[in-house]
């Protein structure tokens, strides 16, 4: 435990090199290009192969998949982690992952209304449509 | 005084900041922060398919036009070209300035085949009538899938940049810094093409 407290203090030091983000090794990029193949090839199959027979079922878990490969690469790819750049990379993404959140969801939210509380078109008004 | 006296023995009263300081180089903070505001327009484009992608106008659908054979390779070419782009880096680390010119390469093609066939597939859906003027399904689509290829594009002219740089001047700390931008704005494409191959294509095939 106490390792942790040492390695906080070493950030500085670890960055001051020039190198803001860590490396990575040789087996870390293995570890994260096979992880992204299968992540890759499940969803592909689940539906060309129309494995499933509910396509919300599907639907999430394309989704769902999607989402942890997308964490796959930040973690093996682009390096990320807590402690990079003093945690403001961390900060960064958090903070346009909640405005990605708003926007998508929101986005999603409010046209979705709007479309099902739209007045309802009469013949005459159909007609008269540009 | 008596008080600051007890403060003192009892534990140091500290009025100065003790956390570290900022990165005195902070070019990847940056070129992070960069990124996350690259990932907006992204989010924005994504958030229009969702809400025009089921607008077909009585035209095609995402099951009548995409060939999801071609996209898996696509989706292989990208894959591919972030990984040798990682043997690339790892090879700058070690200071081999040949085979990270050749791993560079590599990465281009992948990149270059990768761009072929977005353009294919593009010329394709042209061709078909199904162009962006056709539906709002097909405007979103353009829009959100030219972004990233257009990223993509740039990309690789920063990668032929880089090559010829590195190729005159050698690894110094200069192109050292900006392969390591390079480096996580090519992932950073592939981690946005996680998103269109799950949200556009799949889920548009899936109907």
């Amino acid at each position: 435990m106490s390792s942790h407290h040492e390695s906080a203090s070493d950030t500085h030091h670890a960055h001051s090199d020039g190198h803001g983000a860590g490396h990575g090794s040789f087996k870390g990029y293995m570890i994260g290009f096979v992880l992204s193949i299968i992540l890759t090839a499940i969803p592909f199959w689940l539906v060309m192969g129309g494995v499933l027979d509910s396509k919300l079922f599907t639907a999430v878990l394309v989704m769902g998949i999607g989402v942890v490969q997308i964490v796959v690469h930040m973690v093996y790819f682009l390096h990320m982690n807590p402690r990079s750049e003093g945690g403001w990379t961390m900060m960064a993404l958090i903070f346009t992952l909640i405005i990605v959140g708003i926007a998508l969801a929101g986005s999603l939210w409010v046209m979705h209304h709007l479309n099902t509380n739209m007045m309802p078109m009469t013949h005459e008004m159909m007609k008269n449509m540009p | 005084m008596s008080a600051t006296q007890v403060q003192n023995t009892d534990e140091k009263p500290q009025f100065y900041v003790t956390e570290e300081h900022h990165p005195e180089n902070s070019t990847m903070l940056g070129f992070w922060l960069y990124l996350m505001s690259d990932c907006l327009i992204f989010a924005v484009l994504f958030a229009t398919h969702g809400v025009l992608g089921r607008n077909y106008a009585a035209g095609p659908s995402p099951a009548d036009l995409f060939d999801l054979n071609l996209v898996a390779i696509n989706t292989a070419m990208l894959l591919l070209s972030s990984i040798t782009y990682g043997f690339a880096m790892l090879q700058m680390e070690r200071n081999a300035k040949m085979e990270t010119l050749v791993w560079l390469g590599i990465t281009g093609v992948f990149g270059a085949a990768f761009l072929g066939l977005e353009l294919y597939e593009f010329y394709h859906l042209i061709l078909e009538g199904a162009g962006p003027t056709r539906s709002a399904f097909l405007s979103s689509f353009f829009t959100l899938v030219g972004t990233h290829g257009l990223h993509v594009t740039f990309g690789m002219i920063w990668l032929i940049t880089l090559m010829v740089q590195v190729k005159k001047h050698g690894l110094n700390p200069e192109n050292r810094r900006r392969l390591m931008c390079l480096s996580m704005f090519w992932h950073f494409l592939d981690v946005i093409w996680i998103g269109v191959f799950s949200f556009v294509y799949l889920l548009g095939v899936l109907g």
